[in-house]
């Protein structure tokens, strides 16, 4: 364990502090065997630092301690730092850690010529040794500069107490107040602890104080130059620094579904993309809450962890008006599915906030986080800050593939819905535009998506309607070249109907009026048939008549033909008969 | 008070000091402590000022006892020594130290309470 941190390679060898944040910023920890100068005013945390320094040395790395005091007594620190949950007695029973008060009292101290400061060499080099501790803080070690009136001697000693603590190989912390006119310390005594600077600094800002970190200076080592919030909480001191997140966190293609159906459908059915951040922006009463609420009520029940953090309602209120649009969030709180994180934006700073969140992922877990609203936020700090707070709770929502979504109260006096006061529609993946239209007075929501990235989303708007049993989407009017919602819709489409029904029935009617036609003629075609046929029949009877008349009058003709022939017989020569008898 | 005294004696003989009489007239002892690191010219130093002061002074009725810190570094914190030499006044009360090699005989004396400052001032 020890041996891990004491890199062979060429970069300065580096101790890790284990305080959450610094380490990053350092790009390693504080310079090994050398000490490093704290500075600040009064109450920026410099004893915090110090102390979790040596504790998280002590239960992350194995190494033994020694805390030298200048200022507060052993009971007090022990005391104070219980509420940071360091058990320094215990650290102290194990032999782990030195705490030692060394007093400076002047009062009883008069100075009579040359001197030195042996025995305070002589004091830490017992305490080092005595438990072979590898780090050490002095806090705060200007006090000897009021305990001592020789200013020249002090220094002196200064200067070798820094090479002493170098030869022995200990990584110091020395911290010191900060001095007036923007010198570093009262004293100047920077100038011997030239290896690694760290400036600490609490600033009021709007009523509301955040602390910053920034390391001035680190010889032999990059580190990050900006300054970084940090916040001393029940945990020790938690450095956020912005830019250790890079953007090259793995994405998924996996899909959450909004929990409304029409809005899953707008998405190609499947909702947004999971870790992907979503922005809900809209006028006030535009139901942005409530479409949160449907999206985290949608996933709890089925078991997915979310943080709903609300910065304008509290629990209770949340819980009764979500009730009565029929959800009950109250069930997965229940269920261990749904955390709350309800604060007003003014009770701390933004990096508190950021911090808290930070804190209340890593322990939950959640997959999903809400924030509603954002703009909030506003109110507690500058535009910029929440910029750069956002980017960080999205940058570290989305290296955790937790899917997040704010809501955004768009002032009504904002001219442009589609830009947000935060100015970080960048930073949004997938952002739905809720709005009010009001008609034939009355007001009625519409919800369109104005981007997705990396899907096909509908480019409709619809209007949605917050129903007792949850948000439902429904088409809007868009016949005849116009749009219409809410009961415009509803009249336009019952006009419709009517329409319709009376077009149907002409139809029908014209149609039961052909049908009529076509059967009468119908029925004409056949009584002609009919006609047709008694008339060919009567032309028949009248052929076969004539054709029996005729032959009657043929026969007859043939008798009478004949019987003048026989009388010819009778009366002509036998000659005249041959001649008849050879005609037949 | 009898187990501190023995602790430092070793080096006590060897620099010859322990002085300790009684003077009936005054029952009043200097209790004093010279706290120092190994033999410097500082240390020896403040040892001869020290006890010239006390023979003119305090002839009789004082007691120095010499800690040399380096052999008994956890003394250090009794008296919470910093500076070195320092003399700590343990007896009469209260509590007084004095840094330094002990070359400015008017403040020891001030320090030792055996002159008031404003008689220093008067004096000069």
């Amino acid at each position: 364990m020890k041996q891990k941190h004491r890199t062979v390679s060429r970069e300065l060898a580096k101790c890790p502090t284990g305080i959450k944040g610094l380490d990053e910023i350092t790009s390693g920890g504080l310079p090994l065997g050398r000490p490093t100068l704290v500075t600040g005013g009064a109450g920026c945390g410099k004893t915090v630092m110090g102390m979790e320094f040596l504790v998280r040395g002590i239960l992350d790395y194995n190494e033994p301690a020694a805390f030298i005091a200048f200022e507060e007594g052993t009971k007090e620190l022990v005391e104070n730092f219980k509420s940071l949950g360091f058990d320094l007695e215990n650290m102290v029973a194990q032999n782990k850690l030195i705490l030692d008060h060394i007093e400076i009292n002047r009062a009883e101290i008069i100075e009579t010529g040359e001197f030195d400061l042996e025995g305070l060499f002589i004091r830490l080099g017992g305490i080092v040794d005595s438990i072979g501790a590898k780090r050490v803080v002095l806090d705060t070690l200007e006090t000897l500069f009021s305990g001592f009136g020789n200013e020249f001697i002090v220094r002196a000693e200064l200067q070798r107490l820094f090479a002493w603590l170098k030869q022995k190989g200990l990584t110091a912390i020395i911290t010191a107040e900060r001095g007036k006119e923007g010198s570093l310390t009262r004293h100047g005594i920077e100038e011997y602890v030239s290896d690694c600077v760290i400036v600490l600094d609490n600033r009021m800002q709007e009523q509301i104080s955040t602390r910053r970190l920034r390391v001035l200076k680190y010889r032999g080592s990059s580190h990050g130059s900006n300054e970084y919030p940090f916040l001393i909480d029940e945990d020790g001191i938690s450095v956020l620094p912005v830019t250790s997140l890079g953007l090259n966190y793995s994405i998924s293609t996996e899909r959450v579904p909004t929990g409304i159906a029409g809005l899953d459908a707008m998405f190609e059915g499947k909702g947004y993309f999971k870790g992907s951040s979503v922005l809900v922006s809209g006028t006030a009463g535009t139901g942005k809450s409530s479409m949160a609420s449907s999206f985290v009520n949608g996933l709890c029940h089925k078991g997915t962890k979310c943080l709903f953090v609300a910065m304008e309602e509290s629990y209770d209120q949340i819980i009764r008006n979500m009730r009565s649009i029929g959800m009950d969030l109250n069930k997965c709180v229940e269920k261990g599915s749904l955390q709350f994180y309800t604060a007003r934006p003014t009770v701390f700073g933004l990096e508190m906030h950021l911090a808290m969140m930070h804190k209340l992922i890593i322990k939950y877990k959640p997959e999903v986080v809400i924030v509603d609203p954002i703009s909030s936020f506003l109110t507690g700090g500058m535009g910029q800050d929440i910029k750069s707070m956002l980017t960080r709770l999205i940058d570290f929502c989305k290296s955790r593939l937790i899917t997040t979504l704010f809501t955004d109260l768009t002032s009504a006096a904002n001219i442009s819905l589609e830009r947000t006061q935060e100015g970080i529609s960048s930073l949004i993946d997938t952002w739905i535009l809720l709005r009010d239209v009001e008609l034939n007075g009355e007001r009625n929501r519409l919800i369109n998506v104005l981007k997705s990235r990396g899907m096909s989303h509908s480019n409709q708007v619809r209007e949605f309607r917050i129903t007792s049993s949850g948000i439902e989407l429904s088409d809007v009017y868009i016949g005849q070249g116009i749009v219409l919602t809410g009961s415009a819709r509803v009249q336009q489409e019952a006009r419709d109907r009517v329409e319709s029904l009376t077009r149907e029935q002409e139809i029908k009617s014209k149609q039961r009026e052909l049908e009529g036609n076509r059967k009468s003629t119908q029925a004409q075609i056949t009584a002609l048939e009919a006609q047709l046929a008694a008339l060919s029949d009567q032309e028949k009877v009248l052929q076969s008549q004539e054709t029996a008349r005729r032959e009657a009058e043929n026969l007859a003709k043939e008798r009478l033909t004949s019987s003048r022939i026989s009388k010819d017989v009778q009366l002509v020569s036998p000659n005249k008969r041959k001649r008849t008898g050879a005609k037949k | 008070m009898s187990k501190k005294a023995t602790l430092p004696s070793p080096v006590a003989k060897k620099k010859k000091v322990s002085k300790n009489e009684r003077v009936s007239t005054d029952p009043e002892i200097f209790d004093l402590r010279l706290y120092v690191a190994g033999q410097t010219p500082k240390s020896l130093r403040a040892f001869a000022n020290l006890k010239k002061l006390c023979e003119e002074h305090l002839h009789g009725r004082y007691r120095i006892e010499v800690i040399d810190l380096i052999k008994n570094p956890k003394l250090a914190r009794e008296d919470a020594i910093l500076a070195i030499p320092t003399v700590v006044r343990k007896l009469p009360l209260p509590l007084r130290k004095i840094i330094g090699d002990l070359s400015d005989t008017d403040r020891v004396l001030v320090g030792l309470q055996l002159r008031s400052a404003t008689e220093i001032k008067g004096a000069k």
